[in-house]
């Protein structure tokens, strides 16, 4: 195991601040609050400069310092920086000035933005010596977990609600995870995870390694702001299932603030959440700085927590930077999804339509100003959600190889076209 | 009647690694002071000073979460299992 801390001094309790060495551990002994990762930016300062970024890969390994290893990464060397599009036909759909997709469906190497935190939980686990890992799932951290173990040699264990899609089921095995399915919601993978932590010796991702795991998103935020010139987006919104990327994006932009990589444009985070499951969308419309839990009931299943971990971090970063929050139905999600694919050529899961659909509604109340610009967040590929459209986006013609039946086919088209 | 609670790994500490432990109280609410008796330190971890359980602690009775239920009115009898639990990242 090393010894080495890297850019990190210590693991810090967020509610009362007790400090605890840099091991598999994620909860305070005293209040139960999450331990974060607390750095060093003196340090990070002196290595993390525009001159040594140019020299980097284009990974988001680039941001090494600000990512917690201490050493150099050795899972998921080839994640991250993903295409940042500026999204024009997209915002004159959304009803906004200016537009960008930060595009993490095509993540390296699993199609969603839980790439970025794999390589980081990966990484360090293995330099905290593990040979096992795991993680509860709604589906694309599973794909990612056990795609990053088996390039990395390691064992892996997902958890998985049982009634997942068919395609984020096969996108775990074919990596030879072992796959268990749990026969109900995600809340409940979740808790028997956090049973099962305790008592075998694996590195849980979102369990005991969730300090560094959670500090992957960060670098969906140092993209957006390098590939925006440094300059950082008046609005971001983002999906939120347990709060975590949104409150990591904002962590990401203030970081870079705070050693003096972007100016303090006083960034807008917006949260978007299925109807289905909206806990932390409920509280901000009922203006609470806490949520109820529910019980999800929505297509977009890789958002569907209804106990949202991060959710009271995620109010107060709404709050704090003078975001809003909304929520969309499977309907509105479908049609979001089509809008996207439509306007820019990229088809996201059922999450990314919650994100895009949520936008147009916060564009729609003045939430997000007409005249402003947003960057939307991305996290996965439609690919892995197909059940979630099929039967909603048209069938194809079927003909003869005949030019008679082609010209039937496609002459009332054309003379509507003529007009 | 009993029900048994089971401790998680950051409050075993305070249980003398106990995993499990047998309580006789009808509901949440006084299961907590039951342990308290028995493992003096162990309530300010689960409540605040208000008396309310922590934003981060979540508490399940047979599986489900007491907010489904009736928070710390939820009755417990013999054979019920108690699970104390800190919120998880998502997934």
């Amino acid at each position: 195991m090393s010894k080495k801390s890297g850019f990190m001094k210590a693991l810090k309790c967020r509610e009362c601040g007790r400090e605890y060495p840099l091991e598999a551990t994620h909860v305070c002994e005293f209040d139960f609050g999450p331990l974060e990762v607390a750095y060093d930016y003196d340090k990070i300062k002196k290595s993390l400069t525009k001159d040594a970024l140019a020299k980097r890969p284009q990974t988001m390994w680039r941001f090494r310092e600000l990512l917690p290893v201490a050493e150099e990464p050795t899972v998921g060397t080839g994640v991250g920086y993903t295409p940042l599009v500026k999204a024009d036909r997209l915002a004159k759909w959304l009803g906004v000035r200016e537009a960008w997709v930060k595009n993490d469906a095509v993540n390296y190497p699993t199609l969603s933005f839980k790439d970025r935190v794999v390589s980081v939980a990966l990484s360090r686990a293995r330099e905290l010596g593990f040979d096992t890992v795991a993680c509860a799932s709604t589906g694309n951290l599973a794909n990612s977990v056990a795609a990053n173990a088996a390039s990395a040699g390691l064992d892996s264990f997902v958890f998985i609600p049982a009634d997942l899609e068919e395609g984020k089921i096969l996108n775990s095995l074919i990596y030879g995870a072992r796959v268990v399915g749990i026969r109900g919601h995600y809340d409940e993978v979740n808790r028997l995870c956090a049973e099962i932590a305790g008592k075998y010796g694996w590195a849980f991702v979102n369990v005991n390694m969730r300090p560094y795991y959670a500090e992957g998103s960060k670098s969906m935020a140092f993209e957006i702001a390098e590939q925006l010139n440094w300059k950082l987006p008046q609005h971001t919104v983002a999906p939120m299932a347990s709060g975590s990327l949104l409150t990591k994006i904002h962590k990401g932009y203030q970081e870079l603030i705070k050693l003096g990589l972007a100016k303090d444009t006083k960034p807008v985070v917006h949260g978007a959440q299925a109807t289905g499951c909206s806990p932390i969308s409920a509280a901000y419309k009922d203006g609470k700085d806490f949520f109820k839990p529910v019980k999800p009931d929505t297509i977009a299943k890789s958002l569907a927590i209804g106990t949202p971990a991060d959710g009271f971090y995620a109010l107060k970063v709404m709050k704090e930077t003078g975001g809003a929050s909304d929520d969309v139905s499977d309907d509105e999600i479908r049609d979001a999804m089509k809008a996207l694919a439509e306007c820019e050529g990229i088809f996201t899961e059922t999450a990314g339509g919650v994100t895009v659909g949520t936008a147009k509604k916060l564009v729609a109340s003045g939430k997000i100003p007409a005249e402003d610009s947003v960057v939307l967040c991305v996290t996965g590929n439609g690919l892995k959600t197909l059940d979630a459209v099929q039967g909603h986006v048209g069938k194809p013609d079927e003909i003869k190889p005949s030019l008679r039946e082609f010209e039937e086919l496609i002459e009332p088209d054309l003379k509507v076209k003529t007009k | 009647m009993a029900a048994t609670v089971r401790i998680p790994t950051p409050l075993r500490k305070l249980t003398n690694e106990q995993e499990t432990v047998e309580i006789e109280s009808a509901t949440i609410g006084t299961a907590v002071d039951e342990l308290e008796g028995k493992f003096p330190g162990i309530k300010e971890r689960l409540v605040d000073e208000a008396g309310e359980i922590r934003r981060f602690v979540n508490v399940y009775v047979n599986e489900e979460d007491i907010r489904f239920l009736e928070n710390q009115d939820t009755p417990l009898k013999d054979g019920d299992d108690v699970s104390i639990i800190p919120a998880i990242a998502g997934g």
